[in-house]
């Protein structure tokens, strides 16, 4: 794709660039329809089930008849919701966890765009998805789901600050936010991954991202022991397909920046196993990540509002900060 | 001009962490409850008016859907209010499979609590560990008595059915491998920091206010109040039988979740014992007239229920059916102090404290 | 071999009950259970004296019920006596086999509890009201349960005394029931001292037509709910009380379901 990048804009290329957009659709949405089976098949099997077996071989086809279901739901919007908005809230969601897709790097030369401030971009983007929650928790014109809203974008917007400051001493050590050149940086043997030298940016990452993704023990949004199911309460069939595929999105995304930024991408833990192809290392590396965050969802229970805004502010930011700190003084010192 | 505006939640009935059709009306400042008022009523069936056309074999069945989830305390405390009335004797097989089915059953209902608060807490696979268990309490009653949730077992004069062959070896194995398990939740979340930060310290009061609002079983132990009813005021085989009743220090969430862990343990412990002198042989059912009539008068009469001070107040006029049957419900009485503990607190403890109490709808509402 | 022989060898061991041979008794015993006694067929036909309430069971009944009618209260009693220690108070009626057990029985030592209720009447009657206590009893078959009649007007006072004097300290409020005595209306309370186990029943009395107690909220917390219950379900008003509304029927229900005259809606319920 890359190469197409300084051309002139032709129906030719915005032919290929379309293809390329769906290609990644595609992968993404296979990915989110295995991602699901696979995360109620892991947690199934952490809780003495079998998980979904009926539908299909193994039950592989659980999603599709799932979202099928979903597609073919009657559409309901509440008399009193603000429709506008309403109907807007998921489009407005699912767009910018689309768009961020771009910028990830699955191989040396798989990427469709290079930006130079490839991290922030991504910051930027999944920021307008918070915005689309508030707006559909609000204009459900429901007490749980404007709850939900508000602790949405209260906990997104108290998360996201400790997530880039956490990356800043990847920043700092790579000299760019380039996600290629970061993982270009991290050659070599696996102590070479910034997860080591970065080890206290890589656990506040994992924190602020596990938040970032409303998952548990931080799914306070949508904790539906309290708030039934948070912002989306008030949706149904394909618009909470939508809610539901941004989510799964993101975590797609959040998996492949963290393999990206701390896990060495596609680089092997050893340079002598660079026979095997860096797409396999990078979906090994992106699929623990992902199992991480299943395990996580089937261990831990969830914290309370107010303990979830202290940590993010008493602890990850000063962490972060001190990070920032401590690695300025290791290139001080070591170069 | 910005103006804040308080918000009036409607908790319930339909509502996940409400553990069936209760409602509190709860008036919020942003996150925070500065009003609560509970609604119930929803599962009221008028069992004690219900009572009222029936004899007494015929409301055994009613006392199951009080507290579904402990029905054999039910059984029991009916069961013991007429035969105190009428000076039964119960054989004494009976009287110990009376006492195994309760403490599995205490056993079932902390451990259904243990699941279903921990899920309220937002952990998910506590709850599926914990139904496992009970689960095979459940096969248990099942095999015993043919009924896996409203058992029906115990009858005025002893129980319906005797154990099956094997029956014992059975409980004994569980009790066995239910050691294991209990440590193997302890570790599991007893000490989760999360869980540590969710519950300790939540819904605190201390031992003067749980008296003046009756509060009983863990709600009150957890205050440091050692009052369980079958140490103080001993019923059935217990004084028998060697165990410890667990309390708490502070009165919060957490003691109330250390304290039923506890009980669970004794429980077992009180199994133990009760499986190794179980008799060999021997009715179980005593000498019980034909119709069941207890003489004239009243009786009260209260036993450790999983949630506390489960008591049957009986007026009798002679007759086969009660004149008036009154159960004390436990779940009813320690409910009460919810409002008082839930001003001030966030949404997110609304869940912790009333889980934490422990109550099931079809005993608050009878 | 007539009824009340068989209740009283049951009930009372000691007694010889040779008549009854146990195997019978034992396939009479399941015969508690209304299914076994429906399939049963009628040993005799149904007579009219019999109070009847459920048709089923009712011929069976009547018949032995006529031949033991005379001799059930001794029965009763008898059976009383087994439940709680022997004391002759608990055998009012006279009765061949009530006169034999009394007879039979060492003569019954006064209950343990007396002096403890003794104690509260007294202390009712010195620091409320000369006439703060109608009745005191004794209830032989609840473990010998001090039970006391407390003067409508004078409870509130009474209840305050029963909390706060260190002798009585009862500072635990376990049950109120509410009941319809038919003639009068009647509040149950049970009371309990955590630190001494003692344990007292107060009943307070009331007019039907216009049930009023006074409410006992303020002096035990516990009373709240059961007061609004017993408000809902038997229509006593409980005046003092800080929240008085159903709590169990709908709001907008008429009627308190759990008083003798009430009528229900589906006679068939």
């Amino acid at each position: 794709m890359q190469k197409f990048w300084n051309d002139q804009v032709s129906w030719g290329l915005a032919g290929i660039y379309l293809l390329g957009a769906i290609a990644v659709l595609a992968v993404v949405i296979v990915f989110v329809t295995y991602a699901i089976y696979f995360e109620r098949k892991v947690i199934g099997w952490m809780q003495y089930r079998r998980g979904p077996n009926r539908t299909g071989p193994l039950g592989l086809l659980q999603t599709v008849a799932d979202v099928a279901k979903l597609l073919i739901k009657e559409d309901t919007i509440p008399a009193k919701a603000d429709k506008a908005l309403f109907i807007l809230a998921p489009a407005l969601a699912f767009v910018p966890s689309f768009l961020v897709l771009a910028i990830i790097p699955y191989g040396l030369n798989l990427q469709f765009a290079d930006l130079n401030v490839g991290f922030l971009y991504y910051v930027a983007l999944s920021g307008i998805t918070t915005i689309a929650i508030v707006i559909g928790g609000w204009s459900s014109n429901n007490k749980y789901a404007l709850l939900g809203g508000m602790r949405s974008a209260a906990q997104m917007i108290s998360y996201e600050v400790p997530l880039v400051l956490s990356v800043v001493g990847i920043a700092m050590m790579t000299e760019s936010l380039n996600l290629r050149d970061i993982v270009i940086h991290q050659e070599g043997y696996f102590w070479h991954w910034n997860f080591i030298p970065q080890i206290i940016g890589f656990a506040v990452f994992v924190v602020a991202a596990i938040s970032e993704l409303n998952r548990t023990p931080f799914d306070l949004p949508e904790a539906e022991s309290e708030l039934v199911a948070g912002y989306h309460v008030e949706y149904s069939g394909f618009r909470f397909a939508f809610f539901m595929l941004t989510e799964y999105i993101y975590v797609y995304a959040i998996a492949c920046l963290a393999t990206i930024l701390f896990l060495g991408g596609w680089n092997p833990p050893i340079p002598q196993l660079d026979f095997i192809p860096g797409l396999l290392w990078f979906a090994l590396k992106f699929a623990f990540i992902v199992f991480f965050l299943f395990w996580i969802r089937a261990t831990l229970p969830r914290l309370r509002v107010d303990q979830l805004m202290g940590m993010a502010w008493k602890v990850l930011l000063p962490l972060a900060i001190a990070n920032i700190f401590l690695t300025a003084l290791g290139i001080e010192w070591w170069g | 001009m910005i103006r804040t505006e308080e918000l009036l939640l409607n908790v319930g009935p339909q509502h996940p962490s409400t553990h069936g059709v209760f409602r509190i009306i709860v008036k919020l400042d942003g996150e925070i409850i500065k009003e609560a008022t509970p609604v119930m009523g929803y599962l009221h069936r008028g069992t004690e008016k219900l009572a009222e056309d029936l004899n007494f074999t015929q409301i055994i069945p009613y006392t199951d859907r009080m507290d579904y989830v402990s029905a054999m305390t039910n059984n029991y405390v009916l069961v013991h209010a007429v035969e105190k009335m009428m000076g039964l004797e119960v054989p004494e097989r009976a009287e110990f499979l009376r006492l195994i089915v309760m403490e599995l059953q205490r056993v079932a209902s902390h451990m259904v609590w243990w699941g279903t608060y921990l899920l309220d807490i937002g952990a998910l696979s506590p709850f599926l560990y914990a139904f496992n268990d009970r689960e095979r309490i459940l096969q248990l009653f099942n095999e015993l008595c043919g009924a896996r949730l409203t058992y029906n077992y115990m009858r005025v004069g002893g129980v319906k059915w005797d154990a099956p062959e094997g029956w014992i070896a059975k409980v004994k194995e569980f009790v066995r491998s239910m050691h294991d398990k209990l440590a193997e939740y302890d570790d599991l979340a007893s000490g989760n920091e999360i869980l540590l930060s969710r519950i300790k310290g939540v819904g605190a009061y201390d031992a003067q206010t749980a008296i003046d609002y009756g509060l009983s079983g863990a709600n009150l132990r957890s205050t440091g109040v050692k009052w369980d009813l079958r140490k103080n005021e001993p019923y059935s085989l217990y004084s028998r039988f060697e165990f410890d009743v667990p309390v708490g220090r502070n009165g919060d969430c957490y003691d109330r979740y250390l304290v039923r862990m506890e009980e669970m343990r004794q429980s077992l412990r009180i199994l133990e014992q009760a499986l190794e002198q179980f008799p060999e042989g021997g009715e179980t059912m005593g000498k019980v007239p034909r119709v069941i009539r207890p003489p004239g008068g009243e009786i009260y009469v209260r036993i450790e229920s999983p949630r506390g001070e489960i008591g049957c107040y009986i007026v009798s006029k002679g007759k086969a059916e009660p004149f008036r049957l009154k159960f004390r419900r436990p779940s009813f009485v320690n409910l009460q102090i919810l409002p008082k503990l839930l001003v001030g607190e966030s949404m997110t403890n609304l869940v912790t404290i009333l889980g934490g109490i422990d109550i099931v709808l079809g005993e608050v509402d009878c | 071999m007539s009824e009340e022989e068989k209740r009283a060898g049951e009930q009372e061991p000691a007694i010889e009950a040779s008549q009854t041979p146990p195997e019978q008794a034992r396939a009479e015993a399941p015969a508690a259970e209304p299914a076994a006694s429906e399939e049963k067929p009628a040993s005799a036909p149904a007579e009219g004296e019999a109070p009847v309430r459920r048709k089923e069971t009712d011929e069976e009944k009547a018949a032995r019920r006529k031949a033991a009618l005379e001799a059930r209260e001794a029965a009763k009693a008898a059976a009383a006596l087994a439940a709680a220690k022997p004391s002759a108070a608990a055998a009012p009626s006279t009765g061949t086999e009530a006169a034999e057990t009394a007879e039979a029985a060492p003569p019954p030592p006064p209950s343990p509890n007396q002096p403890r209720l003794d104690r509260a009447v007294q202390l009712l009657r010195e620091l409320v009201a000369e006439d703060a206590v109608e009745e005191a009893a004794i209830n032989e078959l609840n473990d010998d349960l001090p039970t006391l009649v407390v003067k409508n007007e004078r409870w509130l006072e009474a209840a305050k005394l029963f909390r706060s004097h260190q002798e009585l300290n009862t500072n635990y409020l376990r049950n109120v029931s509410g009941v319809d005595q038919e003639t009068h209306m009647e509040v149950v309370y049970h009371l309990l001292s955590m630190d001494s186990g003692h344990v007292y029943a107060v009943k307070v009395r009331t007019d039907r037509e216009r049930p009023s107690v006074p409410s006992v909220t303020p002096v035990w917390q516990t009373a709240n709910w059961n007061e609004r219950e017993i408000y809902d379900l038997l229509g006593i008003d409980f005046p003092g009380h800080p929240d008085l509304r159903r709590i169990m029927m709908p709001d907008d229900w008429v009627g308190h379901p759990l008083r003798k005259d009430y009528v229900p809606l589906d006679s068939e319920v």
